[in-house]
């Protein structure tokens, strides 16, 4: 399988902390895959390295057969890697239907024109409610996103990373902090993605990794620690002892749930 | 409802936010009456126009971009310079002294040195951008002074004398025709403006000072689009400059003084930032103020502009326009 | 040219003095303080005041200067500065000019727009004839007490307990909180003592630089080079930058090349061009540390 994204050697040092540790790692076209670890195994700098918020002490990342080591953020989003904060990122001051013509128009590569005025390409509009709706943002695409309630403002964060219809989407805790009752949404909205985009998932709710996952890498320390399909992690008795003394992830060990 | 409604609902959705409201209309048929109403403040009026305009193009490169420029008069100094030197260098006559093409002009250099200074300015964070704005501007006071031999240095530069407007309309001495030409510059530069914040490229000025770190995850070249917020910035803000230069028909080293950095900032904030028309209530406000408390006691006038700044930073968010769309919330909360 | 570099290092020993209180307060709350030149304006207006009203001498004048100036500092921090902490730079920016104003208009008010004569002590006064080259006293009294007043302040930053909570607290605040630092006490304290030394170095200066109400808005400027040039994290930083911007200041001053038959100063313009370049290319500052992370 050719990868769509992949790291050769990346090392990250803050100071004298080694916060990613020589990681070699590759994803696959269509991947459901999950990085999990225990706090502070530097999976959010992972990230960060991986859609160019940070830029690497060394190694290199390849995106699409390019080596995008060098590459600022924005160049990144361009070329299809897309991605969503743990902490929402959001445009306190825009409407949800802003903020999605905004993301289509720059992937479109319409973004610089200022010659017209924003809302008059029809199927930008289009394409921008149809999104809305199906991430049931459609009643509220109006209103100020600043003051939408915290779960629409997640879905808000899903919606503007999958606008762009990017060729790997990176979802950092997509279900932090939302109320229990809607995790199932967004889990139902991942499950729905288009099957050729590749989805990197970080996630602590183990029920959630293994319900989404089709391979896993454990990252501990800042290195990878065990990559495999889910239930061979499930299975693997150094994860385990990892993550020993976390009862509800050794209870998802114990019987993995949705892993394929 | 059906997808292809409610993408017309949105359509128009977006086409009503961008509508002509009557209170601008209101307010630029008000501007151009005002010269029919009391043509003895014609010069008074000319100079809010000016300072509109320059506050307009600082609301750009502030509001907009949120580009913290304490130097934003170096532009409107070099547009000055320029158009009153090309005035001067066409000794009066037409084409070379022809106001439009002076504007055009200042307007081609100051967006040209914008362009340049914007890699600059942009290389670092808040303070540092404040620094080196400020840096920039202090080069170019120095710059003109020191070169007495092209600006006239101390002196000013003398004998600017542009020629009719195309060819049709002369300056007259109060300021009537003037006043014309600066408000009809203005009201076609804002225009251009409030045409360019409301496009899809206005829109990613306002996602990257809402949110940087995500306006690049979408793929907005963040720098590229400040680049050219400067760059236009610093243009309209020449064009400011060649109008005092051109309806004052001289141009002194007061142009690039600190004081008109620090004093269109306080406008914009005054009028409200990153709203266009705050630049044009916060211009006409402070020439009021000036007018007023100047009249009363005309060197202590700073001391209520600083208490003014010292209140307005304590207690009113968004200026004058943010405070009157305060008092609306307020009154609208009652109704219901 | 022995006297250009004496008088350079009276005048940027003095800057130090002026501007070591505003570049702590930067590294130590992030926060821009314009209005810090009113200070030292303030300082000078006290020191005058003292001896024209009241016929002190100037030794007493520096101590009042520095104890009202940290006074007022400190009234003025509790009051409304600890209110702008966490708004925007643009607002603090707007916050303190609009200080600045307020404070040039009544210097302008109570005491006159022109420039304020200072005497310097009869002690001070003249020239100390050493053979070969002749020192002005005062100028060289304000280059001992500079420096013994910054082997103070290092000794007191390297030594005492508050001075080594400050530094925990400039290196990163929020780690200095976690150890149970109180931050928002540091800061008040040295806010304070930073506006009481610009009290002092406005005092001192009064008799080299003229005094007048449009002081705050020219040194501002200067203020902002030294902390563009020496960075915010340490005193040394800014203590360097200051000799070295005042002794390029002076010698700009006399220095005018002649190009293309055009007298040119080249003071302003060189300090102004060596601010913006090195803020470019290094924004820590000439002497700052390049960030830890």
């Amino acid at each position: 399988m050719t990868a769509v994204l992949a790291t050769k050697s990346l090392v990250r040092r803050f100071g004298g902390l080694t916060a990613t540790n020589n990681v070699t790692f590759s994803l696959p076209v269509g991947a459901r895959h999950a990085l999990i670890g225990p706090n502070g195994a530097g999976k959010t700098t992972f990230v960060n390295l991986l859609s160019g918020v940070l830029a690497p002490t060394s190694g290199r990342v390849i995106l699409d057969g390019k080596d995008v080591t060098a590459w600022p953020a924005e160049n990144r989003a361009r070329a299809g890697l897309s991605r969503t904060f743990q902490i929402n990122q959001l445009f306190a001051d825009f409407t949800p239907l802003e903020t999605i013509g905004l993301a289509l128009s720059e992937a479109h590569g319409e973004g610089a024109e200022f010659w017209r005025r924003v809302g008059t390409h029809r199927d930008v509009v289009d394409e921008a409610v149809s999104i809305l709706e199906r991430l049931d943002l459609g009643d509220v695409m109006e209103d100020r996103v600043g003051s939408l309630p915290y779960g629409k403002q997640r879905l808000l964060e899903i919606a503007i990373a999958v606008a762009p219809k990017p060729k790997v989407l990176l979802l950092d805790e997509p279900a932090a902090g939302v109320p229990e009752g809607e995790r199932e949404q967004i889990l139902d909205i991942i499950a729905a993605l288009p099957e050729e985009m590749a989805l990197v998932l970080i996630e602590h709710d183990m029920e959630l990794v293994f319900r989404f996952a089709r391979t896993i890498s454990v990252l501990v320390g800042g290195a990878l620690f065990v990559e495999g399909s889910a239930s061979e992690v499930a299975r693997d008795p150094r994860v385990r002892q990892v993550y020993l003394g976390e009862t509800e992830i050794d209870h998802h060990f114990d019987k993995p749930g949705g892993a394929s | 409802m059906s997808t292809g409604r409610r993408t017309s609902q949105a359509m128009s959705w977006f086409a009503n936010r961008a509508r002509w409201r009557w209170p601008e209309i209101a307010l630029w048929i008000a501007a151009y009456a005002l010269v029919i109403l009391f043509p003895s403040r014609a010069l008074l009026f000319n100079e809010v126009a000016i300072l509109a305009l320059f506050a307009v193009s600082l609301d750009i490169v502030l509001g907009y971009a949120g580009i913290v420029s304490l130097g934003h008069g170096a532009f409107f100094g070099l547009g000055a310079y320029a158009a009153g030197l090309l005035a001067k260098a066409g000794a009066g006559v037409a084409p070379l002294s022809d106001p439009t093409l002076g504007l055009l002009f200042a307007a081609l250099v100051c967006g040209f040195v914008g362009y340049i200074t914007s890699f600059l300015v942009l290389r670092g964070a808040d303070l540092t951008r404040l620094m080196v704005t400020l840096g920039v501007a202090l080069i170019f006071a120095e710059l003109a002074n020191r070169m007495a031999w092209l600006t006239g240095g101390a002196d000013g530069l003398q004998g600017v004398a542009p020629s009719k407007i195309l060819g049709l309309f002369d300056f007259d001495l109060y300021g009537r025709n003037a006043y014309l030409y600066s408000l009809t510059v203005l009201f076609l530069l804002f225009v251009l403006a409030r045409k360019i914040v409301q496009s899809p490229y206005g829109l990613s000025l306002r996602a990257i000072k809402g949110n940087a770190l995500r306006a690049r995850a979408i793929g907005i070249p963040v720098n590229r689009r400040l680049n050219a917020a400067y760059t236009l910035g610093a243009a309209y803000a020449g064009v400011a400059g060649a109008l005092l230069a051109q309806t004052t028909s001289f141009v002194s080293l007061d142009v690039l003084e600190f004081h008109r950095s620090a004093d269109v900032m306080l406008i914009v904030i005054f009028g409200g930032v990153g709203t266009l028309y705050g630049a044009i209530v916060g211009a006409a406000a402070y020439k009021a103020m000036y007018d007023i408390l100047a009249a009363a006691t005309p060197q202590y006038w700073q001391f209520w502009l600083g208490l003014a700044l010292v209140l307005l930073v304590l207690f009113v968010r968004g200026g004058i326009l943010g405070l009157v769309a305060e008092v609306r919330r307020r009154i609208a909360g009652h109704g219901k | 040219m022995l006297t250009i570099l004496f008088d350079g290092l009276a005048y940027g020993m003095l800057l130090f003095v002026l501007a070591v209180g505003l570049s702590i307060t930067l590294g130590l709350m992030n926060f821009i303080n314009l209005a810090h030149g009113a200070f030292a304006m303030a300082g000078g207006y006290i020191a005058v005041v003292m001896m024209q009203r009241f016929g002190l001498s100037l030794f007493w004048g520096l101590p009042a200067a520095f104890v009202i100036c940290a006074i007022v500092g400190a009234v003025l921090e509790r009051t409304l500065y600890v209110r702008l902490y966490d708004k925007s730079h643009l607002e603090q920016v707007m916050f303190t000019i609009g200080l600045v104003f307020m404070s040039m208009a009544a210097v302008d008010y109570f005491m006159g727009a022109s420039p304020q004569i200072v005497d310097v002590p009869k002690i001070l006064d003249g020239n100390l004839e050493l053979g070969f080259v002749s020192i002005n006293k005062y100028r060289l009294f304000v280059i001992v007490f500079c420096a013994l007043l910054t082997v103070v302040l290092q000794l007191g930053l390297s030594k005492t307990r508050f001075g080594s909570r400050l530094r925990a607290a400039v290196d990163d605040a929020r780690v200095a909180r976690g150890l149970g630092i109180d931050v928002t006490k540091i800061f008040a304290l040295t806010f304070a003592f930073g506006s009481g030394l610009a009290g002092l170095g406005g005092a001192l200066g009064a008799a080299i630089f003229s005094l007048d109400p449009q002081f705050p808005l020219k040194f501002m400027i200067y203020f902002l080079v030294v902390i563009a040039v020496g960075g915010t994290s340490t005193i040394t930083g800014p203590f360097f930058a200051s000799i070295l911007l005042g002794v390029a200041d002076v010698a700009g001053k006399y220095y005018t090349p002649e190009i293309g038959g055009h007298k040119i100063e080249i003071g302003g313009f060189v300090i102004y061009t060596i601010m913006v370049l090195v803020l470019i290319f290094r924004p820590q500052g000439l002497f700052g540390r390049a960030p830890g992370k």
